[in-house]
């Protein structure tokens, strides 16, 4: 049997005065998954998560958190969360043992306050105020506090914000932990390669609408993630699609011998997301040929090498 | 129960919070202290500011030392919490605390207890101090110290009470301290604690005898000054009734107005 999804969200809606922030999102989480959500600034990211949290209500549409609705849920409901916001400027009076310690107490299993901090990284600055952390370590204590309780369902707003590659790598080896032990997730990040490593699916809101959603690998359709071949010659830079490059090169090479600066480009989670975000601001912009300028943002983007 | 336990959890993380601020530590609880020691040095040399029925003299420590006790209460309740909690609200601490499962009830349990605890201490350092380095003779009888415990403890759930309505007046965390900190200044100058209270012109008499600070003053000198100089108070007596009702109005208000402004979970702003 298919266990309940964590989340469910049908035709949510939110308004602020006249003006609308997201128009009908749908989707669902299922227990144990990672769902990202991408978007660029403004898209209503933190509003999704936010309504999902309880920290705001909806104009519409329906919520069921651990099925439960977040404008009426109570302490109990909390307890099996963890939110990990996006950004805190504590006063930081307290250490990194005594602050995750006081925070394990509310919860009513919490996690090993030790462990936890293990987990994080920050054994060596266990017994140091928070407020004389770095940025990023200050992070990991916002990521501490947010996994302590032991959630079935862990909220992340743009966690690695301000990490460096090392300390995002390690982040990522603690969700994935977290990951395994069967805790579901949801994950807002700006980082397209986080969200590839991380994510059993993504979710793409754009203009406060759900633009696409499936595995990293599969987002977008299957004109958008066709691969590219460039090669150069007397007539200058050649740029084909083709959901054949092999065959196209063994041809070119056939004809011509070695092809000059040639390469094979297969879109990347980004270039792919790019295209979605842009082919959506073209269509809330009321302009023709968003396919085009989605072309134009792939194109220039950086692509990987297959 | 939860709640309570939790809150005193909150309590003794408050306390230690409050303990390693500096800027907190110096203008809330050493202030008072720190202007009884000018004060009392300063007057020193004025000579007597009365006698007391077996004819010792009454010195600026002993004069000043209610007024100062008062003030103490004044800003271990009201600036202390107004600007604890406009900067919790405007840093993210409330934001993350509602976002667990912390009870809101355990979060003020703390934050009565920190104001609770911060302040006996500091009205026992002040008491320490005026015995000790400026030789004031404390109240020997029980009456006193019963007045001394009831005013104190209707004077501390007041100014705390007032102090939560106050933390939703700061527009955000930064400002808190230049918001708050002005208004309990100009209380403290026309209610009696640095200036004696009926050498204010009246009007200003009047307007101080609003605000619950002149009251707080007027119950503490009740305790610490002879009963001669009830004689020199605003209308001739100590007024205990009046101190009662004055700081019960205000402690009502301020419970009414927390209730109302208070958010845990502040949504869409």
């Amino acid at each position: 049997m298919t266990p309940e999804p964590v989340v469910r969200v049908h035709d949510l809606t939110k308004t602020y005065g006249t003006a609308t922030a997201l128009h009908g999102l749908s989707f669902e989480v299922a227990a144990g998954e990672t769902l990202g959500l991408l978007g660029p600034n403004g898209a209503g990211k933190s509003t999704t998560i936010e309504i999902l949290e309880g920290y705001r209500d909806r104009s519409g549409g329906d919520v069921s958190v651990l099925g439960a609705d977040p404008q009426h849920a109570g302490l109990d409901w909390k307890a099996r969360l963890g939110i990990v916001l996006q950004t805190s400027g504590e006063q930081g009076t307290a250490t990194v043992r005594e602050q995750i310690a006081h925070f394990a107490g509310f919860y009513p299993n919490p996690r090993d306050v030790d462990e936890v901090i293990a987990a994080v990284g920050l054994e060596a600055k266990a017994g140091a105020r928070i407020r004389s952390l770095s940025g990023g370590q200050r992070r990991r204590v916002d990521v501490a506090l947010g996994v302590v309780g032991g959630p079935e369902l862990l909220f992340l707003d743009e966690p690695t914000t301000g990490f460096d590659p090392e300390a995002r790598r390690q982040f990522w080896q603690l969700i994935r932990s977290l990951s395994d032990d069967g805790t579901s997730i949801v994950l807002t990040t700006h980082y397209l390669d986080e969200a590839a490593q991380l994510s059993d699916r993504v979710a793409v809101i754009a203009q406060g609408r759900l633009v696409a959603q499936g595995r990293p690998d599969e987002l977008g359709d299957e004109e958008a993630r066709t691969p590219r071949v460039t090669w150069l010659d007397e007539h200058g830079r050649h740029d084909v699609r083709t959901s054949a490059p092999g065959a196209l090169v063994a041809d070119l090479h056939a004809r011509g011998g070695e092809p000059r600066s040639l390469e094979v480009i297969r879109p990347s989670l980004e270039d792919v997301y790019l295209g979605l975000v842009a082919t959506a601001e073209h269509v809330a912009d009321g302009t023709r040929g968003a396919t085009d300028a989605g072309d134009a943002q792939r194109a220039s983007s950086s692509g990987v090498t297959s | 129960m939860r709640t309570l336990s939790l809150g005193l959890s909150r309590t003794r993380y408050e306390v230690r919070g409050y303990f390693r601020a500096g800027d907190t530590v110096f203008f809330t609880f050493l202030f008072p202290v720190v202007m009884l020691a000018i004060f009392s040095t300063a007057f020193s040399a004025s000579g007597s500011f009365g006698t007391r029925p077996d004819g010792s003299e009454v010195g600026a420590a002993a004069f000043y030392l209610p007024g100062m006790i008062a003030a103490g209460i004044l800003l271990s309740g009201v600036q202390n919490l107004a600007v604890d909690i406009a900067l919790e609200r405007g840093d993210g601490t409330l934001k993350r605390l509602s976002g667990t499962p912390l009870p809101v009830g355990s979060y003020f349990v703390g934050k009565f207890g920190q104001v609770l605890v911060t302040s006996l201490l500091q009205v026992a350092l002040l008491v320490l101090v005026a015995r000790v380095l400026f030789g004031v003779p404390l109240p020997t009888d029980a009456g006193s110290w019963l007045t001394l415990a009831w005013v104190y403890l209707l004077g501390i759930a007041t100014s705390a009470l007032v102090g939560i309505a106050l933390s939703r007046v700061p527009r955000s965390g930064k400002s808190a301290t230049a918001v708050i900190v002005p208004i309990t200044l100009v209380l403290q100058f026309i209610s009696g604690v640095y200036l004696p209270f009926t050498q204010l012109p009246d009007w200003l008499q009047s307007v101080a005898s609003v605000f619950p600070l002149k009251w707080l003053a007027q119950g503490m000198r009740s305790v610490f000054l002879p009963d001669t100089f009830s004689a020199a108070e605003a209308g001739g007596s100590w007024d205990l009734p009046g101190v009662a009702l004055w700081l019960a109005v205000w402690l009502v208000a301020g419970a009414v107005a927390s209730l109302l402004t208070f958010r845990w979970i502040r949504k869409d702003t």
